[in-house]
């Protein structure tokens, strides 16, 4: 099976990739944009027997199960030490997380 | 063929064997065949030992100990265990220690069970082969050139070699049930919200659910009942205790109403696969079970609907792997610069396909159209279940399309995520699950059949598990 064989990819654009990895937090180079490109095309036109079901009347189905907010007592209990909540961190200092500088970076 | 969990827990508890004992016969089978399987990111032979001496001296003073005392037990490495590292056979992970234990991980040392390691898996269990882990591949003992499957491979394998008469997994949209399947093992993928999520390392969080891998149903069934019930850590978990399942596994099959799922039976499935999964379900009717084929239309669009739904999930649950607050950093001068170098070196390339993926089906403009409309089509699946589970108590189907593939066989994405279109229909709807070898291939692979049952059907899908079981012919190649 060619799953790339369809021509030009329909629904996502290299583009459109490399704006989504800037939203990820990742970094993609060219090769990796055409490889990732290429494959993303391909599952998103697989998913084109969804795309095209008449739905309007359905609702949405977000969980399984009906959720329901589940509230405990209001009561002290066992909770991590500060020292080991840190101490899978990269960096600590002073009980709090440590991150280089973030002000004045683009956002 | 290895003593089960069953006759283990039996025999230590008897006096008959120590736990010591049967944890070096356990930790000697590892040492002997691990490094042609790695099933393991790390054994835990120390804290095993220990473990071991624990419930040897509870018996030994007359102590009251749990069902699983000094039975071995595997568990996938993104199940989190206090003091020992749990990596989701991810590089951004590498080397981190939780300060806590998942709750299942917590039942089984309450149960008497005993740890022997960490399993493989794909990284962040996204996969269906086990290739995906940043530790390297595991291999399918039943012939060391296949895959074991994924994203449990590992547990799968630890199992299949005799590792361990148990293991556990987390399947989201198959990862327990494939590889179960490939390996010729039993695999249960529970009710979601039966099993607690709290200490699972999140990947699509209103799919993903724990549960047991066993040699037999009847070893699968008393580990569900160890680690099932309401656990308040976790909010979706289900109010109600756990199911007693293993009293009712010789209840039989008789006036059992089963539903061959005809969509499942036609194109993509191998001949041979589909010929076991017919012989089964004579097998049953034989054994007094009501079987009809029956249309449930919508699992046809399950592929679709979920590989957009869990990447979206996704997405969301991988962005709290910033290097902030645990596993890799790369150093950079700015904290974004910092998130970016990070994730970039610590992800593999199907996890940064799935969350952009993800990030793509979320964004303005395609959220409708995309993520929107999978919902929806969720809830078709759900209905055509429901409709189907109105006139029968369970419904049969392949587990897999084909049976277990060569390493380095499926390159493409897309091909991959066939080999879960039998499975990835229960995660959509919340149901439950489950795979039981019966049979091999031509080539001696073992080929599972699936018992589906609508959500907190455990009982009636492990009795017809049982009689599939006891109908089973003798499995062809053995790995031991």
């Amino acid at each position: 099976m060619g799953p790339y064989d369809r021509g030009m990819p329909a629904h996502i654009s290299r583009d459109d990739v490399a704006h989504v990895a800037k939203l990820a937090r990742l970094a993609v180079d060219d090769h990796e944009l055409d490889t990732f490109t290429a494959q993303l095309a391909a599952i998103l036109d697989h998913a084109e027997d969804v795309e095209a079901l008449d739905l309007a009347d359905v609702p949405p189905t977000s969980h399984p199960y009906p959720l329901v907010n589940v509230l405990r007592p209001d009561a002290p209990g066992a909770t991590l030490t500060s020292a080991a909540a840190l101490a899978g961190a990269p960096q600590a200092e002073d009980g709090r997380f440590r991150v280089p500088t973030i002000l004045g970076e683009a956002p | 063929m290895s003593p089960t969990a069953i006759e283990l827990a039996a025999s230590i508890r008897s006096g008959e064997r120590s736990a010591a004992d049967v944890v070096e016969a356990h930790l000697g089978a590892i040492e002997a065949s691990e490094p042609s399987i790695h099933a393991f990111n790390t054994v835990t032979a120390d804290q095993a030992r220990a473990a071991a001496a624990e419930v040897d001296r509870a018996i030994a003073a007359g102590e009251p100990v749990g069902p699983l005392a000094g039975v071995p037990i595997a568990v996938k490495d993104n199940l989190c265990t206090n003091g020992v590292a749990t990596t989701c056979s991810s590089r951004i992970l590498e080397g981190w220690v939780p300060p806590y234990d998942a709750t299942v991980v917590q039942r089984l040392a309450a149960a008497g069970a005993i740890t022997v390691g960490k399993t493989n898996l794909d990284e962040f269990a996204m996969g269906s082969s086990t290739e995906n882990s940043a530790f390297g591949p595991t291999r399918n003992p039943v012939d060391l050139s296949r895959v074991p499957g994924g994203s449990s491979g590992g547990s799968a394998a630890a199992v299949a070699a005799g590792f361990a008469p148990l293991s556990l997994g987390s399947d989201t949209g198959g990862s327990i049930r494939q590889p179960a399947a490939f390996c010729g093992v039993v695999g249960v993928k529970p009710t979601y919200g039966l099993v607690s999520r709290y200490g699972l390392v999140a990947f699509a969080s209103s799919l993903d659910q724990v549960g047991p891998f066993a040699t037999t149903v009847a070893d699968a069934a008393l580990l569900l009942e160890v680690i099932a019930g309401h656990d308040p850590a976790d909010a979706t978990s289900i109010p109600q205790p756990a199911p007693v399942i293993s009293a009712h596994l010789d209840d039989g099959v008789a006036g059992l109403r089963v539903g061959l799922i005809t969509e499942l039976m036609g194109e993509g499935i191998a001949p041979d696969v589909a010929a076991r999964v017919r012989e089964a379900a004579d097998a049953l009717a034989a054994a007094g079970a009501t079987m009809e084929e029956v249309s449930v239309p919508a699992v046809t669009y399950g592929l679709s609907a979920y590989y957009l739904i869990a990447p979206a999930e996704a997405s969301s649950n991988l962005a709290r792997f910033d290097g902030v607050r645990y596993g890799l950093r790369v150093d950079a001068p700015t904290t974004h610069e910092m998130m970016v170098a990070t994730r970039t070196a610590g992800f593999g390339p199907e996890v940064k396909r799935r969350i952009m993926l993800g990030t793509y089906a979320l964004s303005a403009g395609y959220y409708d159209a995309f993520y929107g409309q999978a919902q929806k089509v969720r809830t078709l699946i759900c209905r055509d279940f429901a409709a189907a589970y109105e006139r029968f108590d369970v419904l049969l189907s392949p587990t897999t399309p084909t049976t277990a593939f060569e390493l380095g066989a499926i390159e493409d994405p897309l091909t991959m995520y066939l080999n879960d279109i039998c499975t990835i229909p229960t995660n959509l709807a919340g149901d439950a699950a489950m795979s039981v070898p019966f049979g091999t291939d031509a080539s001696g692979l073992p080929v599972g059949v699936q018992v589906l049952a609508p959500a907190l059907g455990e009982v009636p899908m492990f009795q017809v598990a049982a009689a599939i079981e006891a109908a089973a012919p003798t499995a062809g190649k053995d790995a031991r």
